[in-house]
């Protein structure tokens, strides 16, 4: 069931008005941000305002727009105008964009209503908001447990009631892995259906926006609404398809590819859980196709490599000259650059900036950078060969279920194969969706990865929807999550 | 032991087009600091950029107007430094594939300069030293540039000058850039080095970087070249580095040595798609190219039957050579427009700027009237310099100058019978004239052309007056 749609009915009915909807949420985020962490900035003053415009349009019996008057949340690495956009990092603090990102820009003109901006890794590096400047997030599901990252506090923020829904970036799994952490649907579009302008870059090839929400028809609407042609953007082509029609298409005949490479290595609960996902798609007339994956091992260096790469370009603008963390003394203008940066930059940051710097310096470029861009193109072709007899690819969100809190950010390497499972998909710019599909042994959330082609975005969100509604009624282990308003 | 210079030149040329490379600001020049930019060329987080399709058509075009080949596929790279003054702390430029490559420009002696290579990318702001403090001005940031990099073919401080005055008018007739040098639209980084006379292989070069005036150029690889062969003579070595020219000084001094040279670990930028420039683009731009400045000296000497060295003044300024061929339209006698525009013409635009803008108000077309009823003997050349005079202080064509009647000169009757009177009126003179002084005729056509206030044809006055002489 769509919440989207199921609070805008009810604000059309006047059951509800806007402001009334907003402080229920602004009272959810009172009462549990303070221990879960997924806000590190409530803009309730900006909600309210667009929650009294959208219920004098509701007065006026204006039709409302398909996101209009949904409180939402924004990952504070997309741009808004006049609210402090930091990306959780000691460096942006203090930074007041003058210009607002085009998905933000998109969903204010629908008078979707701002809740705040939440906590995530800093510059989006990281898998458990564990690098942000201002704490880890914690899992609403347990708060024992992270909520994942990089996009943790949408996740949360989701996750807690905090917001309907929260829109969160993707450069290797970053709205994927906290969804999964979360029991939650986490969508990662084409790359270029929806807009990067305004989206503080981490690695341009590779991030993506996309929804973080707890139903598939939900990401559908939300991604309707956002990708469309942005003529500031270069890499935008936008889509034309109405996914929300086309998500209630059945799935009989539909082939699902699965290759072993991915299921190496992960819990048992993890591998039961999808074994039964798979036999729901089976029983329901879909057609399982087994493909081999033998680059899969090869993804993780290059997507490193890359990332980093662009990483290190991306990040060299803070320079703190013009704007962010500026240090307090200083001999001359190199000085004052290094300290600013070695100042402002966490740990995690300087150590990928070091990383992407050394893979571009001049005598390393072949051996690394190009050698992982020729991979990244070598992964692509398989991947168009496989979609030549799969429509979709089945695979686990991520390796392993949430952890405790303070377990992570022990041995970095062991963190970046966290990443195994959903990285392909941004290497290859292909569209991808986590959905929950059940419980490990101590009930925190399993995902359920399905990959599409380029620009089928549409048949990755019908296979999904086609699951959480085979599943609700199968009843699987799997229990949906209710509207609670 | 004599020595041989080699150079190879590459220029950094601002290109006109209306906006900025990647974003919607503007190119002027000037203006109070940091008001021609926005999020986009300031590289505040988040923006993109987005390639400006007329650098790409006028670097398509310059390319073409240098004889160079042109890439259907190029890419944008980054160029990764930091500087105050570059905002994002990396260039967008082009690395290993430039949009035009392999062309040559051609010098009056008739040897080729090979261009290596053409390609685009934006400009960076701009530090102000004042008072101690630094500030930085953005506006220049993001205006875009051409670097067309030559192979090191110079082998005097002459050829660099005629090369840098044909690519300078080349640019100016395509309409790609003002190449205004005291505005810095056109800058020169100068690799050079010296060799013994007769020599193969190339000495070991230095770069003098970032000059924009022809002058220091000169200068500078005048010095550098005496630097070069006075180390070379005592049995020293070059060090490979990268200098700068003190015009204060005249010198040239050492920025930074080859150790030091900057990584600037190039790869392709992510936020920008391939530039792809069809064959039929190609043509269309071709098409749209005007004619070049050595054609149009060619048709001048050739065709229009110029001396060099005028013909060589005309094209040197763009509009000047237009106004020429517009006035010349249809007249026989193209030297006759040529005189007068460097002459007469030429006086009423005493500076550079005056000629490179064609400052006068007098359409062309009323300087080809004027010179029509010359060439076709309506009035003679003192009338035509009258009214000309008259002309360029009004703008005014030349019937408010000249009646019909002046026109039309004087009938014969009339006219004998002045000739007849003067010849009656200057005894003396003509006595003179008959005792063998050639010289005192033309007193008796002076005569004659006062008392017709200039309208008579002195030609055929003379004729009349010989006549009447010998009938006596």
């Amino acid at each position: 069931m769509s919440k989207i749609k199921h609070l805008q009915k009810l604000l059309e009915t006047k059951e509800i008005t806007c402001i009334e909807l907003t402080e229920r949420y602004l009272q959810n985020i009172e009462r549990q941000n303070k221990v879960i962490n997924a806000y590190i900035n409530v803009t309730a003053e900006e909600a309210l305002e667009t929650a009294k415009k959208v219920d004098e349009r509701i007065a006026a019996r204006e039709k409302l727009m398909p996101l209009e008057g949904i409180p939402m949340s924004l990952k504070d690495n997309i741009s808004t105008k006049g609210i402090e956009t930091t990306c959780c990092s000691k460096m942006l603090q203090g930074y007041y964009p003058i210009y607002d990102a085009t998905v933000w820009e998109t969903l204010k003109n629908q008078n979707s209503v701002l809740l705040g901006k939440t906590n995530m890794d800093e510059f989006a590096m990281g898998s458990s908001c564990e690098t942000s400047i201002f704490g880890v997030t914690l899992n609403p599901h347990n708060t024992d447990y992270v909520a994942g990252g990089s996009s943790g506090g949408a996740a949360a923020s989701v996750k807690g009631n905090m917001a309907v829904y929260g829109i969160g970036s993707d450069t290797g799994g970053s709205i994927r892995q906290p969804a999964s952490f979360c029991g939650l649907v986490g969508f990662k579009p084409t790359y270029g259906t929806v807009s990067r302008y305004g989206v503080v870059a981490y690695a341009s090839s590779l991030d993506q926006v996309g929804p973080i929400t707890d139903s598939v028809e939900d990401a559908a609407i939300i991604y309707d609404c956002l990708s469309s042609y942005d003529p500031k953007d270069s890499t935008s082509v936008g889509s034309k398809i109405s996914t929300r029609d086309k998500i209630k298409d059945g799935i009989k005949g539909m082939k699902i590819g699965i290759a072993q490479e991915f299921f190496e290595g992960i819990s048992k609960d993890i591998k039961t859980s999808l074994e039964e996902a798979i036999k729901v798609y089976q029983d329901a007339g879909a057609q399982i196709i087994h493909f081999e994956m033998p680059k899969l091992n090869a993804v993780l260096p290059a997507y490193f490599i890359i990332s980093c790469a662009e990483a290190s370009s991306n990040l060299g603008r803070y320079d703190g000259i013009r704007y962010g963390y500026k240090t307090d003394s200083y001999k001359d203008i190199n000085e004052m650059i290094c300290k600013n940066r070695s100042e402002g930059f966490g740990k995690e940051v300087q150590r990928r900036i070091l990383l992407g710097t050394y893979a571009l310096s001049s005598g390393r470029y072949d051996a690394y950078y190009k050698k992982a861009q020729n991979l990244r193109y070598s992964i692509i072709q398989d991947f168009k060969k496989i979609f030549e007899s799969c429509d979709i690819i089945l695979t686990p969100s991520v390796p392993v279920t949430a952890y405790k809190k303070g377990k992570a950010l022990v041995d970095p390497i062991e963190i970046y194969m966290m990443d195994i499972c959903t990285v392909p998909a941004n290497i290859a710019g292909l569209p991808a969706v986590s959905v929950p599909c059940g419980f490990d042994k101590n009930n925190m959330p399993i995902g359920m990865q399905l990959i599409g082609n380029s620009f089928e975005d549409y048949k990755v969100l019908n296979a999904a929807y086609q699951f959480e509604k085979l599943t609700k009624k199968t009843g699987v282990s799997y229990t949906g999550p209710e509207v609670e308003i | 032991m004599s020595y041989e210079l080699v150079a190879g030149l590459e220029t950094h040329i601002e290109l006109s087009t209306k906006t900025k490379i990647f974003c919607q600001c503007t190119t002027e020049f000037g203006g109070e600091p940091n008001t021609h930019c926005c999020p986009i060329c300031m590289g505040m987080p988040g923006t993109l950029p987005k390639l400006n399709k007329k650098v790409v058509e006028y670097a398509v075009k310059a390319g073409l107007a240098t004889n160079c080949k042109i890439r259907n596929i190029s890419k944008m790279d980054r160029k990764n430094y930091t500087y105050p003054d570059l905002p994002k702390a990396y260039q967008i430029s082009q690395f290993d594939k430039p949009i035009c490559y392999e062309g040559f420009i051609k010098l009056s002696s008739g040897k080729n300069i090979r261009i290596n290579r053409i390609h685009i990318e934006e400009d960076a702001g701009k530090l102000i030293h004042e008072r101690g403090d630094t500030y930085i001005d953005y506006n220049r940031g993001g205006v875009p540039l051409i670097e067309i990099v030559t192979e090191p073919d110079f082998r005097s401080i002459d050829e660099v000058h005629e090369y840098l005055e044909k690519l300078r008018l080349i640019m100016k007739y395509i309409g790609v850039s003002d190449v205004k040098m005291q505005e810095g639209s056109l800058r020169c980084d100068v690799n050079i080095s010296a060799r013994k006379k007769g020599e193969e292989e190339f000495g070991t070069r230095t770069e003098i970087k970032n000059m924009n005036s022809l002058n220091f150029i000169a200068k500078a690889m005048e010095y550098e070249f005496g630097r070069h062969v006075d180390i070379l003579e005592s049995g020293g070595k070059i060090e490979q580095e990268t200098r700068r020219y003190d015009s204060a000084l005249n010198i040239t001094e050492s920025m930074r040595g080859k150790e030091d040279a900057d990584d600037y670990r190039y790869f392709r930028d992510p936020d920008l798609v391939n530039i792809i420039v069809s064959e039929e683009e190609i043509k269309k731009l071709k098409d749209e190219l005007p004619q070049l400045p050595d054609e149009k000296l060619d048709i001048f000497i050739n065709e229009y039957g110029l001396p060099k060295d005028d013909a060589e003044l005309l094209i040197k300024y763009k509009k000047i050579a237009e106004y020429f061929e517009e006035a010349s339209k249809d007249i026989k006698n193209k030297k006759l427009i040529s005189n007068y525009i460097l002459s007469q013409i030429f006086r009423r635009m005493p500076t550079d700027s005056d000629k490179e803008e064609c400052s006068i108000s007098l359409p062309p077309e009323y300087l080809k009237e004027l010179i029509s009823l010359l060439e076709n003997k309506k009035i003679n050349s003192s009338m035509a310099s009258n009214a000309l005079e008259k002309m360029l202080d009004t703008g005014k064509p030349v019937s408010e100058f000249i009646s019909q009647k002046d026109m039309q000169g004087i009938d014969e009757d009339t006219l004998r019978e002045i000739c007849m009177r003067a010849v009656t009126e200057n005894k003396d003179a003509v006595d003179s004239y008959l005792g063998g002084k050639e010289k005192a005729f033309g007193s008796i056509i002076g005569y004659i052309m006062k008392e017709t206030k200039g309208k008579a044809d002195p030609q055929k006055a003379g004729e009349i007056v010989r006549e009447i002489i010998k009938s006596f």
